[in-house]
Order: structure tokens, then sequence, then C-alpha cells
């Protein structure tokens, strides 16, 4: 199939990717337009970032810089962080807090709106320069987004055509962020890990359940995650969301597992002091991992009691930073909030499950010269999208590309 | 010799060894270089500023640090690579009942395996040194990184 960015879809449709995808500039530009500027919800932030009015933060939607907001009535906007003068960035700090914002070129300041309330000299100095009369502040506001927030998580749309977030998310999706961020979160930490790869090799690692426990050895050796334990895939309607879970109490003698030559594999290794894996069920359901991303670009992730957001922020057609967000709930007791603490060591840029995946993607980009023509298979649980009650399965990495290609006529 | 210098020495020695361990790849020294109730924690300057209590690893015991030498040697997957720590500056900012509260800079080069080579991290260690047995050891060790961003993920301990 050719289209406008003249790329070949193979035609084993959504079991096959082509490598051209993770490469090619011109096809980052258009998900620019297409996809983050597009009829989706991106995250932006947490509201618990944004406690009092008048704070205001630095994000992005793809790799395009804006601001979210609290205004002085309490309620959330967001808009591009680009003065309408001369095109600097307005809010250079990670987060600040005032009355208006102002861009420190020529002065030019906004509301917590992203209204233009002020042109220095308009009326020029001693009746000299400045401003036509006809120049009108009020037609040069900052691009606005749509705002919602959601169980505490702020995501924000250039789009008028996209659902409400709810519906957007779908009820599973939905109820499992909701199972998550249940009461008042704070955050505990923040970090940004630079990963050497395509933003989609990160996204679909997120959704790729069949990996887990063949890449990740920490897990599978100390039973925290292994596909033989109680668990499943549930993919939404449009296939752009997914939540992969598991109870690590349920793990099973496994024929397969005992047969298999893996990597992962290895009885004998014990943990000096166990007190990393020691969690309590502080969601009442005995589901030990999940994760859930949301189309384009969002991760929420339970990890026994480790919480964290992660915004996949792309940075060119072979890099993306990561932005890990780890919280807790405002209530935690000085015991809970060891028990985060050392459980953060399993994710994050050195933790123990995660640390690979940042090497993995750049094991995908730094293959990708002389792939021009051929395609990566995701076929594990058939060729379908849906929720399935395996987690062998790629059907969430389908639901991906379905969403991904609708989006970018491709 | 008078004794703050002899004090600067203890400390000084204590982290040269600790970063000779590391940069020569003999990881499993690098626990020995604390006592077994110690805490230890790799964390931006942001996250420190602010007081948030999560970074990049953390341990309060001498086994949570020989558990990651273990899982890197037996579990982890990176690709091959090393380290060059240079250490300079050590101030002792106290010293009280055989304690000694010390601060250093760090630059740590990390050389990856097909040679590409980059300074990878730079920071402030916070340490508290007990001075009691027959070797210094680190009661804490805070590796404070000035950046915020990691380049692709962090395993060898800094």
């Amino acid at each position: 199939m050719r289209n406008a960015l003249d790329l070949a879809w193979p035609r084993e449709g959504l079991t096959r990717v082509p490598y051209p995808v993770y490469s090619r500039a011109d096809v980052y530009d258009e998900e620019r337009r297409r996809i983050f500027q597009g009829p989706v919800w991106n995250y932006l932030c947490l509201e618990a970032e944004l406690p009092a009015p008048g704070d205001y933060r630095a994000s992005f939607v793809g790799d395009m810089p804006v601001v979210v907001a609290r205004d002085l009535d309490g309620s959330l906007h967001a808009f591009e962080n680009r003065c309408a003068h001369r095109g600097a960035l307005l809010c250079v700090k990670r987060a600040g807090h005032g009355r208006e914002i102002s861009c420190v070129y020529h002065n030019w300041t906004y509301d917590l709106r992203g209204n233009l309330t002020g042109v220095t000299f308009q009326r020029g100095i001693d009746r000299k320069g400045g401003m036509p009369p006809e120049f009108d502040p009020a037609r040069h506001a900052l691009r606005r987004l749509r705002v919602e927030s959601f169980a505490g998580v702020v995501f924000g749309t250039f789009s008028d055509a996209v659902p409400p977030v709810e519906s957007y998310l779908g009820p599973e999706i939905a109820a499992r962020i909701r199972r998550v961020l249940k009461k008042p979160v704070k955050v505990l930490g923040y970090n940004s890990q630079i990963l050497p790869n395509n933003w989609k090799v990160y996204v679909e690692n997120n959704k790729d359940s069949y990996h887990a426990s063949l890449l990740h050895a920490f897990f599978t050796t100390f039973r925290v995650n292994r596909l033989s334990q109680e668990g499943g895939i549930i993919v939404d309607d449009s296939g752009g969301h997914h939540v992969s879970y598991s109870k690590r109490a349920t793990d099973k003698p496994s024929a397969e597992y005992d047969a298999a030559p893996l990597r992962a594999k290895r009885e004998d290794y014990r943990l000096a002091d166990p007190s990393i894996l020691a969690g309590v069920d502080e969601f009442g359901d005995g589901i030990t991992l999940q994760i859930l991303t949301v189309f384009p670009a969002f991760v929420l992730q339970q990890i026994q009691n480790s919480l964290a957001l992660r915004q996949i922020v792309p940075r060119g057609v072979g890099e993306t930073e990561l932005l890990w967000t780890y919280i807790g709930f405002a209530d935690d007791d000085e015991e809970m909030l060891m028990i985060r603490q050392k459980q953060s060591n399993l994710v994050g840029p050195g933790g123990y499950i995660s640390m690979e995946d940042g090497a993995v993607g750049g094991f995908i980009q730094r293959a990708l010269p002389g792939a021009e023509d051929d395609a990566a298979i995701v076929q594990m649980g058939g060729d379908g999208v849906g929720s399935q009650d395996t987690r062998a399965t790629e059907t969430a990495v389908r639901g991906f590309w379905q969403v991904y290609r609708r989006h970018m006529g491709i | 010799m008078p004794a703050d210098i002899a004090t600067q020495l203890a400390v000084e020695r204590l982290l040269a060894r600790y970063v000779a361990s590391i940069d020569e790849d003999r990881l499993e020294e690098w626990p020995e270089y604390f006592v077994e109730h110690c805490r230890y924690q790799i964390i931006s300057s942001e996250n420190y500023a602010q007081g948030l209590p999560i970074g990049v690893f953390f341990a309060n015991s001498r086994g949570m640090l020989r558990d990651r030498v273990s899982a890197l040697r037996q579990a982890n997957v990176y690709e091959a690579q090393r380290y060059r720590h240079l250490v300079s500056s050590t101030l002792i900012l106290g010293e009280s009942g055989g304690v000694v509260t010390a601060q250093s800079n760090y630059m740590v080069v990390r050389i990856m395996q097909d040679g590409a080579t980059a300074l990878f991290s730079t920071g402030r260690y916070l340490d508290r040194v007990s001075l009691e047995g027959p070797e210094p050891l680190f009661l804490e060790k805070l590796v404070v990184f000035d950046s915020r961003r990691i380049d692709t993920l962090l395993a060898i301990p800094l």
C-alpha cells in the first residue's frame, strides 16, 4: 500500500513492522503532526505537581514543549511553551510559580491560560517606535491544548475531535488507572534516561509482555514475573492502550519453563538481602505487577509497591528521553516509604529490571542500517488485537500498530 | 603527623581504593568498603536538593550492595563497559567520635566495548567514614550526580 509517506506496509499486516518506521526522519516529522498533535490524549503531569494556584511546569507533547499551569481560580490549562513574538521558550525552568509568565527575550507576558497580556513598549518610547495601533494582543494568545485531569493525571490534546479522557481510555483501562491512583499521591523522585532508540521501540517494549521474563533475569530468578504466573493482557477496543498484569503468588510449575534453555532462569541465584522484595498487597487484589500504557507515549507502572509514571519524549528519530516520576501516596508512613525506596531499585535507569530496556532498544536501533526493505515479526499469540489470558503474546504490540497506522494513514 | 592530615589521608586513601576496585572490575570488593548497616544512594542533585527520597539506586545494608554485584555478574544484561573515576578536592567537613564527614568531587568516564569513551557522570560524594576499625569504612555514601540525565543505563556503581 502506497501513501503520502511512500512507506510500504508488508502485506502480512499487523504481524509485521517495516523497519524504516524507526529510522526515517520524514516519518518522525509526520508523527509530530498526525499523532502527538492529532486526536490523542498526551500525558502532561500530575495534579500533585501543581498543588497551588499559580503553579506551572514545563512538559512535552511528543517533542513539542508545552506549559501546564494551574490558574489563580484553580483550573488547569496548557499551552505551547513558545513566545508568540520570536518563538523563544517561555518556561525555561522545569517549574515555576506566579501570576504570569514572561519571556526573557523581550519581556512579553502571558497569563496562566496562555493569553498575551503585555507587550513591552507596545506604544514605544517617547511616542517613537512601538507596535502599530492595529496590533491586537488578544489575537496572539499561545496555542492552547484541551486539558483534562483523570485520577489526578493531567492529559492534554490539540484535538477538538478526541472524546473525553475517560472514553478515550475505555472502561477497562480507566479502571486499572483508578486501581493504582486510588488516593492522593505525592512525588518521591524524578529521573531522566536517554534511550538510544526511536520512541516507538520503547513503547513496544512496554507492550511486549513476551520479553519480560526472558530479557529480565532478575524478575524471573526471583519469580517476580514469569509467564507461568496467573495474569494476562487487556487491550482496549481501539488497540492503542493496554494493561499487562500478573500475580506473583500464583506461579506454578511449568513444563515449558523447565525445558526451555533460558538465560534468564537461574534457580541457584539468591539475594543476600531479600528485603527488596518484601512488599505489601496495598491494592488488595494480589496483583504484583501492572504495566499500563496509554497511546501514544504514557506508561503507568506498579511493580509490587514501586509506582511510577513514565513519559516517553521523542528526541529525534534515533533518541528518546524517558522521564520517570516515582510516586507514593500522601499518607505513606515511614515504613511504606522505605519499601518504595528499596523497590525503586527494580526500575529506572539503573533498575534491576528496567536497565535492560535501555540496552535492548539501542541494539535494535544500531541494527537498522540495511534493514530498509525488511520487517520485524510480531506474531506471538496470533495475528489479532485483543485481550488474552496469557502473556506469551504480542497482541498489545499489534494494537499499537493498528492505531498508529490509522493515525498516520499508512 | 598532625591529626587533621592523618584524617585527610585516611579518607583519600579509602576513596582511592574504592574507585580502583570499581575501575579495575573488582566489583566484589566494592561492598567491603562499607560497614554492615551502611547507607548508599545514587541520586540526582535535583532530587537531593528537593529532599525527594528516590534516586537511581538505594541500599541500607552491605547485603544489598553484594546483591547489586551478583545481579550485574549473573542476571543483568548490559553492554560490556568500564569506568574511569577521577576523585578530587576532598574536604573534611567534620570529625567526632571516630566518624568523619567528608565531601569530594568525582568524574566518571565510561568506556564502552567498542571504544566509545564519554563523560558519564559528575558530582559529589557525601561520605560519612568510620575510622574505628583497622581500615576506614563508609557508614554512608551519597553519590549526588550533577545532571538529571543518565545515558542509556547505569549498571556499575559510581
